[in-house]
């Protein structure tokens, strides 16, 4: 049924408008009662559903998002009544399994990312930064020190510089080189003329590369007397490989719903534990798990933490599910988990390389970037278009213009989920496109084609936003 | 290849500057709308502000991304281009006419020195692209 409204307008003439109502409550306007079949409405429900598109239905390579597949029983483990009729006030004597998940994850996460401890409570990544911003902030104050800059990579998320003035920092660029990485000399330069309060930093980078200077850079900003910062967004390239602790990074969030495979939500709920080294540990938000002979409860309140970051414990929910990936994967899975991520990438980099250059021509880590911008000089077509074109060959399209530092930008991560065919599938769709911009660009720049909406006016939307169904 | 228009001063940042004795106009080249995308939002200084050679007086924001608009020269604002704050499209299709950004006075005219000619700037891009 396409289009037709479910619900017809329908004059009533029951006994009701006879009855001796008073006249305020007899019905003025017609009813309006659906006024279609069971099998109608199934068709009308069941073909809304296929409009969505999810990593259920297919391939979605969106770079940085790290939309992995996310296990069915995930889902159904963490629907249990035992975990979902809890009510926050319970007493702990009644909760102690959901504790001890709490606690084991802490511990995992700890042990997994090379941290003295964990706090669970921020609810999203950029919640996540603030938190391990303000702990920062909280720290410099507590030793008296009153440095007040926070120095970020031009490739960074855009999250960390807002995540930085939020927690009342001022924020400075420093330059990539021309490989991708940090560039010393800058940074060197800049950590001569100024004290700084911390560098936050990906590794691997918004650019997909891993970041080989990683240990001077920790030693020179610890020199200086600064902290570093790891934002975990690419935490899922290293799970079991290499520790963010032992790179020298002294706080850390993570996106359990990138890392994890936990679902991202439509905007709903994530969860960005930020984890600190043992110095830092005064400072974080609790109430956290502790573990008395064998009871679970919750931490006492101390004076120097920097307060709570969300009501009662984050979104526990989450967290539960990150603990079932956990627990599937064991710590060997994990490992296999970020090698498969990271394989996959470098062999869908590699196919797209003979199409599409790739700005930088090394090892990948778990995501790619790659830039159009010969293919948009050459033919008109741009990422935008080929990120379009791409959602008429079945595809999520990847994320583009970011980094802002590569022209024409594509940012495509297969994770670990993708197999052989799949991406193999990927690569010839991209192939098509690319042959379409050189013969008729006008087709690409038309996409999509094949879906209920077309292509967007962006500005539009932008300027006049039409927020509602009835407009 | 973008167009280029002869006897402006062009910055670094793909900025153009008109100068008429000692006012200049301000806006952002056509190189710079291409790569910028639509443009969905304008911010701009109000006049009377003052600001030196290289400070961010504004920004730009398009479907793509968002960036900061830095002074070419050193000066007050005199004038801004409501009509490109309600239509940023304008900046699109006419940047270097409809699509101004700011009017100065300049105190600095020197500063004219450190900026490239049409043909530094052609060149510029030729190295860019």
């Amino acid at each position: 049924m396409d289009n037709r409204p479910i619900f017809d307008k329908v004059e009533i003439s029951n006994q009701l408008s006879t009855l001796s109502l008073p006249e305020q409550l007899k019905r003025k306007k017609v009813c309006r009662f659906p006024n279609s079949s069971e099998a109608q409405v199934a068709r009308h429900y069941t073909k809304l559903s296929t409009l969505n598109f999810g990593v259920d239905s297919g391939m979605y390579p969106l770079g940085s998002c790290t939309m992995k597949y996310n296990y069915k029983i995930l889902e159904r483990l963490a629907s249990l009544p035992q975990f979902m009729q809890l009510h926050p006030f319970q007493d702990d004597q009644e909760c102690q399994g959901i504790l001890e998940i709490l606690y084991k994850m802490e511990r995992n996460l700890s042990e997994l990312f090379g941290y003295s401890k964990f706090s669970l409570q921020p609810v999203a990544g950029a919640h996540g930064e603030h938190t391990g911003l303000l702990i920062i902030r909280e720290y410099l104050k507590a030793n008296n020190d009153d440095r007040d800059l926070v120095l970020i990579p031009d490739s960074a998320h855009g999250t960390n510089p807002a995540s930085a003035v939020m927690a009342g920092f001022r924020v400075k660029k420093v330059p990539s080189d021309k490989w991708g990485n940090v560039d010393i000399d800058k940074l060197k330069e800049m950590l001569s003329k100024e004290k700084v309060a911390a560098f936050m930093l990906t590794n691997p980078s918004t650019l997909g590369l891993f970041e080989n200077n990683i240990l001077l850079i920790a030693n020179m900003i610890h020199e200086n007397g600064g902290l570093l910062y790891y934002d975990g967004a690419n935490a899922n390239a290293l799970m079991g490989k290499i520790r963010p602790g032992d790179m020298g990074f002294d706080v850390c969030h993570l996106n359990l719903h990138k890392t994890f495979g936990t679902p991202h939500g439509g905007g709903g709920p994530g969860a960005g534990p930020v984890g600190v080294a043992e110095k830092l540990v005064p400072y974080l938000p609790g109430p956290i798990v502790v573990k008395e002979k064998d009871k679970y409860g919750w931490s006492s309140y101390s004076e120097t933490q920097i307060g709570r970051m969300h009501g009662f414990y984050g979104n526990v929910i989450v967290v539960i599910k990150a603990y079932i990936y956990f627990l599937l994967h064991g710590g060997s899975g994990l490992k296999e988990a970020s090698e498969k991520a990271v394989e996959n990438a470098n062999y869908l980099m590699n196919k797209i390389n003979e199409i599409i250059k790739v700005p930088f021509e090394r090892v990948c880590m778990h995501e790619f970037v790659i830039s159009a911008e010969k293919l948009k000089k050459d033919t008109g077509v741009s990422a935008l278009d080929i990120a379009k074109a791409l959602i008429d060959k079945g595809y999520h399209p990847p994320t583009i213009y970011f980094p802002l530092i590569v022209p024409e930008c594509l940012m495509i991560e297969p994770t670990e989920t993708e197999d052989k065919e799949s991406m193999d599938a990927f690569v010839s769709a991209i192939k098509s496109i690319v042959d379409d911009a050189n013969s008729s660009p006008e087709k690409v720049k038309a996409a999509p084609v094949t879906r209920i909406v077309g292509r967007l006016d962006e500005v539009k939307a932008v300027k006049e936003p039409n927020l509602t169904f009835y407009s | 290849m973008s167009m280029i228009i002869e006897g402006l001063y062009y910055s670094e940042e793909h900025e153009w500057v008109k100068v008429e004795g000692n006012m200049a106009t301000i806006g952002i080249t056509d190189y710079a709308q291409d790569a910028l995308g639509d443009i969905v939002f304008v911010e701009l200084p109000n006049i009377d502000d003052e600001f030196t050679q290289m400070d961010e007086i504004g920004v730009l924001e398009s479907v793509k991304t968002v960036s900061n608009i830095y002074v070419p020269v050193s000066g007050r604002i005199v004038e801004v281009n409501e009509a490109a704050i309600e239509d940023p499209a304008l900046i699109n299709s006419s940047p270097f006419d409809e699509g101004w950004l700011v009017k100065m006075e300049m105190y600095e005219k020197s500063e004219l020195d450190d900026l490239n000619s049409s043909e530094e700037y052609e060149e510029m891009l030729g190295e860019e692209e």
